[in-house]
């Protein structure tokens, strides 16, 4: 068994006239939470979706689990677990009968009812999918993709329409199947979720990877030139230096102690994502 | 295959829960046969040619069939087109599931509301109409063949069909206009044999004038054979050519069916 749950090497993807992905390649290693980031239409989806074997690829070579996703059987299938950007269960069926019955897909389910608590729908286990709302919806999709105990679990937009609490509740248990050792590649327009759950981050953009690199790292952000920014008696100050500790010892000694509004920031990771896709405009 | 047969009969419930639920689907789809049987029922009226058969009768036996074709081929060709696009038959291609359970299902579904379907039209030919159930073991052996053939090549062709509309909300459109015609031209709303010719040779093309004759030779008194334009029952004819329905249809599905929507690919 080879350390390398994903390998991509030069894959794209034409619709008609479009091209959607132009020759990106990605490794994500087993064990990995690997985020990939990019605008509308950047090609997140399709490259997921051929990972995943619902979409068939233009060219290049791609291993999922170490299979041709293009051609892998059902015992694949059962290591993988799928969470799509979009997706509509049946309105008719409550909760737990949903859950229930996609457990009996697999060889070695999870509890449906441990999952269904994992997923924070316990309270509305009974209820119909049709009478859920828009995130408790969203979430009987996570429920569904995790129900198979995957070794793989793709997350197209997983937590688009959660509430603040609900995504800290997501995050906490992607960490935790991340911890079990699952090796999750999600999609994500949030650059905090990326920075919390991601061990590294691609950048996507026009159908190609402009970047891979820990969330810490992406475009220098670690090396990056500091701001240091305070209120002097002539009104709002900033310098960009390399030496922040210093210029700060500096600015104590003028005002003899406190300084007033003192901060010191690096670039965000948004800061960063932001600059590299304008980029490639 | 014993895990195939399980899910498919795991889904076969699931998908009645589904449809006992939808209230719509109910009253519509499994209502309307009903509704056209007690409407017409108590319109028409006369004879079969000079047969002495009460034409409600005869407009019974054809009913069932028309309701067995609405119980399969539109609702499954509706109900499926539906899930492509709505992305739930995507869903299922991306776990393990094995692919005959979804066919299993579907059929186990539609086999199970045909029959519930034509209960209900017996009982209401019965109480309404004096339609009575087959009179004789032979009879009851004839009403099951061609119940289970005709089951069996609508739910094939329903399946096949459901490629067909470009989207879920087009497909009872496009599904219910053949239906429609079906029934004129194959000896529901008409005698079969009052028919013009030409029309009843473009009737004799598809499945539903042989499940009405077949049935009629179940339900009703020979004395029909008389208005029957082969003068026969043709049982032979019968089980042949819904049995080529049934392997034109399955080979439609092993063909033609998709998971996905039209454009992705
Ligand atoms: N089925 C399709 N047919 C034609 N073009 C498509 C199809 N699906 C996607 N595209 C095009 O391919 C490109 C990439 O789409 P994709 O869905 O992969 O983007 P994405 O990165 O997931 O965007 P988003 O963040 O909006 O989900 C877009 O230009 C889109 O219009
Ligand atoms: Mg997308």
């Amino acid at each position: 068994m080879t350390d390398t749950a994903v390998r991509v090497r030069g894959l794209r993807k034409r619709y008609g006239d479009v091209d959607a992905v132009k020759g990106v390649d990605l490794d994500i290693r087993r064990g990995e939470v690997f985020a990939l980031l990019g605008p509308n239409g950047a090609g997140k989806s399709t490259t997921v979706e051929i990972l995943e074997g619902h979409r068939q690829r233009t060219a290049g070579e791609v291993s999922v689990l170490g299979a041709d996703p293009a051609k892998a059987g059902r015992g694949w299938r059962a290591r993988i677990g799928i969470v799509p950007q979009t997706s509509n269960e049946d309105p008719q069926l409550t909760v737990r009968e949903m859950v229930r019955h996609f457990a009996a897909y697999y060889p070695r389910p999870r509890d449906p009812d441990e999952v269904i608590e994992a997923v924070g729908l316990a309270e509305q286990a009974t209820r119909r999918v049709g009478r859920l709302s828009g995130g408790q919806r969203r979430r009987v999709d996570v429920a569904l993709g995790i129900i198979g105990r995957p070794e793989l679990l793709f997350l197209d937009e997983p937590t688009t329409g959660f509430d603040p609490d609900a995504r800290r509740r997501f995050w906490d248990l992607i960490q935790g199947l991340a911890g079990d050792g699952t090796t999750i590649l999600l999609t994500t327009h949030y650059l905090d979720e990326a920075e919390a759950l991601a061990d590294r981050v691609g950048v996507i953009a026009a159908g190609r990877v402009v970047a891979v690199d820990t969330p810490g790292r992406l475009g220098g952000r670690a090396t990056a030139s500091a701001r240091v920014s305070w209120r002097g008696p002539e009104g709002p100050q900033r310098i960009d230096t390399d030496s922040p500790t210093q210029v700060v010892a500096e600015l104590s000694q003028r005002f003899g102690g406190e300084v007033p509004e003192l901060t010191v920031t690096r670039p965000s990771l948004e800061d960063v994502y932001l600059s590299m896709i304008g980029a490639t405009k | 295959m014993t895990l195939a047969l399980k899910l498919g009969l795991a889904r076969g419930a699931l998908e009645l829960k589904t449809f006992v639920r939808e209230r719509e689907a109910v009253v519509f789809s499994f209502g309307l046969p009903i509704v056209l049987l007690l409407i017409f029922g108590t319109i028409f009226e006369g004879e079969v040619g000079d047969t002495g058969v009460d034409f409600r009768q005869y407009f019974a036996a054809g009913i069932i069939a028309g309701g067995i074709m609405s119980t399969t081929f539109i609702s499954l060709g509706i109900s499926i087109a539906n899930e492509r696009d709505d992305g739930t038959l995507k869903r299922l291609y991306g776990t393990p599931m094995p692919r005959a359970s979804y066919f299993i299902g579907k059929t186990v579904s539609a086999l199970v509301l045909s029959v519930a379907e034509t209960a209900v039209l017996f009982a209401v030919g019965g109480a309404l109409l004096g339609l009575e159930p087959p009179a004789t073991p032979q009879r009851w052996f004839t009403f099951g063949w061609v119940f289970v053939l005709g089951v069996a090549a609508c739910t094939l062709l329903g399946i096949a069909v459901s490629s067909v509309p470009r989207s879920g909300r087009s497909a009872a459109a496009v599904l219910n206009l053949p239906y429609l015609v079906l029934q004129f031209i194959s000896g529901v709303f008409f005698v079969f044999g009052d028919l013009p010719s030409g029309v009843q040779q473009v009737g004799a093309l598809f499945p539903l004038k042989w499940m009405c004759q077949g049935l009629r030779s179940a339900l009703l008194p020979d004395v029909l054979l008389a208005a029957e334009p082969a003068r026969s029952w043709e049982h032979g004819r019968i089980a042949l050519v819904l049995a080529a329905w049934c392997i034109g249809g399955l080979v439609l599905c092993l063909t033609t069916f998709r998971w996905k929507r039209r454009h992705e690919r």
